[in-house]
């Protein structure tokens, strides 16, 4: 049974700022039950007295020292970005504090 | 209806690292614009984060000296949210698994302390800085700040007025001050804060409608914003209207915060695991060599204070308060001068001059010998108490050594005779009613002709030998 509504699609879909209308609300909705459906299996695994992992990888503690390296040339930055004013990126007026 | 104010802080700290919190990129304030950025921290496809060290040591620092516990194990989880200033759509924080948790802040009280109990503190990275400029229809972006290490401290809703929310933000600057992990600056952005606030009537348990101010460039705005929340929330509750659950802004130009436009959810960040970075484990061993380290805090600190140079508690706590000036003091007494002059100086004058010129009392960069050269050359009678409080204007403008001030300037005390008889001859003459007053037994007329002759000689003659001479004088008169 759907445990995904198309209502919870256009919810996530908005916090991800994605247009998600009409048809694909449904569609999308049945797609992620399946999804979740597949990942259920694990639930029938076995995992009492086993600690939540947060991480697959054998590692811990990787840091480094607080020694600065090489930045990029801001030249190169600006460029990046889709509007740019002078040595800033540009976007669309944003509320003033 | 009598109503309990709750009031809780959430703090951010820069730390002043050399670079970021998770790449090389200088983390220096004020470089040129997109100067400071690669690809960690833009968050261009394929980069790798990797923690700064020292970011790590300096939170549980922190931790420690707000009496937290350190978690053993800790990890590192995405934020996720859209804005201009966040190039990669989340920032790394901390959800779950902070750096440390349950410690506290004490504020000293008349006669009892205040315990403000610290939920967690957490280490997080900074958002870049949008400019704006009005009449423009567009905002810039700088990046520099974008993963800058952060630490956020959060306080449990154990503050119950504006000017305990005010004290526990001094008392926690202080504190990360002597731990010397932080510019510690407000105007740099290097010390933020936001707070939230709700009301519920005397005695009722459960926690009224909480409502979150944010935009206070300073403590003084937090006091004001909280004072100003506390009203509105108030009358409100007073006419049976419900409080809005929601976040407002601290206008400081018409001193009221302003609804934020009412957002049309709650904020969902969808924070997970974040998959690029391991997580920690912090051995015992290693908290406790960082806790030997720790240097003196500002609580020990008013302790000797007052135990070693006999100040009182006011005087300790507001010396200690500012590392700036506790430095200045005890740089002073230790190069001999007495501790309750250079307080005063301190107290005084220093911090008139600095709240008058909102500075901070490490921008003047005074030097502890200045302070001890002005006390001896008060002391020894070069200077009248009236020009020693010249002097230390003039050093505290030009930052030169009070006893350089009186080489070059002049402003070496009158006590030599025949001039200070001189100018007693010409006060007497224009003053002749006030000298017969005093002639009559006005104790009075003899404080006015003093001050008429300290101000003929503009404020340099030697008072005690001109008031001598002046009551010599007139009794001659008399006679
Ligand atoms: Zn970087």
């Amino acid at each position: 049974m759907g445990v995904v509504t198309p209502e919870i699609v256009k919810h996530v879909a908005h916090l991800a700022r994605m247009r998600v209308e009409g048809e694909a609300l449904t569609q999308l909705a049945a797609q992620l039950d399946e999804i979740l459906d597949y990942v259920r299996k694990l639930q029938a695994v076995a995992t009492d007295g086993i600690e939540p992992t947060s991480h697959v990888l054998p590692l811990t503690n990787v840091q480094r020292p607080d020694a600065p390296r090489p930045s990029l040339d801001p030249g190169t930055v600006v460029a990046l970005a889709p509007a740019r004013s002078g040595p800033f990126l540009s976007v669309p007026k944003v509320l003033e504090a | 209806m009598t109503c309990e104010i709750i009031i809780g802080l959430e703090v951010h700290v820069q730390l002043r690292t050399n670079t970021k919190l998770f790449c090389g990129c200088a983390a220096r304030f004020g470089a040129p614009p997109n100067s400071q950025t690669c690809p960690v921290c833009l968050g261009l496809p394929g980069a790798l984060p990797v923690l700064n060290e020292q970011a790590l040591a300096w939170g549980i620092r922190v931790g420690l000296a707000l009496d937290c516990t350190v978690a053993p194990l800790m990890k590192f989880d995405r934020k996720h949210y859209f804005y201009p200033d966040l190039p990669k759509n989340f920032q790394i924080s901390q959800y779950d698994r902070p750096l440390a948790s349950n410690g506290h802040v004490d504020l000293e009280g008349e006669g009892a302390t205040k315990r403000i109990r610290i939920r967690r503190v957490h280490l997080e990275e900074d958002a870049g800085k949008l400019l704006h400029e009005t009449g423009q229809p567009v905002s810039f972006v700088d990046m520099n700040r974008t993963g800058v290490p952060l630490l956020e401290i959060v306080s449990e809703p154990d503050l119950r007025t504006s000017e305990d929310a005010y004290q526990y933000l001094v008392e926690l600057k202080a504190l990360l001050q002597y731990l010397d992990v932080s510019t510690c600056n407000m105007e740099e952005g290097s010390l933020r804060c936001d707070t939230n606030i709700s009301l519920r009537p005397a005695g009722q348990e459960t926690l009224g409608v909480k409502v979150e101010v944010k935009n206070l460039n300073s403590f003084r705005a937090v006091k004001q914003a909280l004072e100003f929340e506390a009203g509105r929330q108030g009358a409100l509750l007073s006419r049976g209207e419900r409080i809005l659950q929601e976040t407002r802004l601290w206008n400081a130009h018409s001193l009221q915060t302003d609804s934020m436009r009412s957002k049309e959810e709650a904020a969902d960040y969808r924070y997970f695991p974040e998959p690029d970075l391991v997580p920690f484990t912090i051995e015992a061993a290693a908290v406790e060599q960082i806790r030997r380290k720790l240097p003196e805090l500002p609580a020990q600190r008013r302790l000797r204070y007052q135990q070693t140079y006999q100040l009182s508690a006011y005087d300790a706590q507001v010396l200690v308060q500012q590392r700036a000036l506790a430095e200045l003091f005890e740089g002073a007494v230790r190069l001999g001068a007495k501790p309750k002059p250079v307080a005063n100086w301190i107290m005084g004058g220093f911090m008139a001059y600095l709240n008058a010129k909102r500075l901070e009392p490490e921008s003047l960069q005074v030097q502890p010998e200045w302070v001890v050269h002005l006390i001896e050359l008060v002391d020894g009678g070069t200077l009248s108490g009236t020009m020693a409080k010249e002097v230390f204007l003039a050093m505290l403008e030009r930052r030169v050594d009070p006893a350089e001030l009186v080489r070059e300037g002049g402003l070496r005390q009158i006590s030599d005779a025949q001039t200070l008889e001189r100018i007693a001859h010409e006060v007497l003459e224009q003053h002749p009613k006030s000298a017969e007053d005093y002639a009559k037994g006005k104790a009075n007329a003899l404080m006015f002709l003093v001050g008429q002759a300290m101000k003929r000689s503009s404020g340099k003659a030697n008072p005690q030998q001109m008031t001598e001479i002046l009551k010599r004088k007139v009794g001659e008169k008399r006679a």
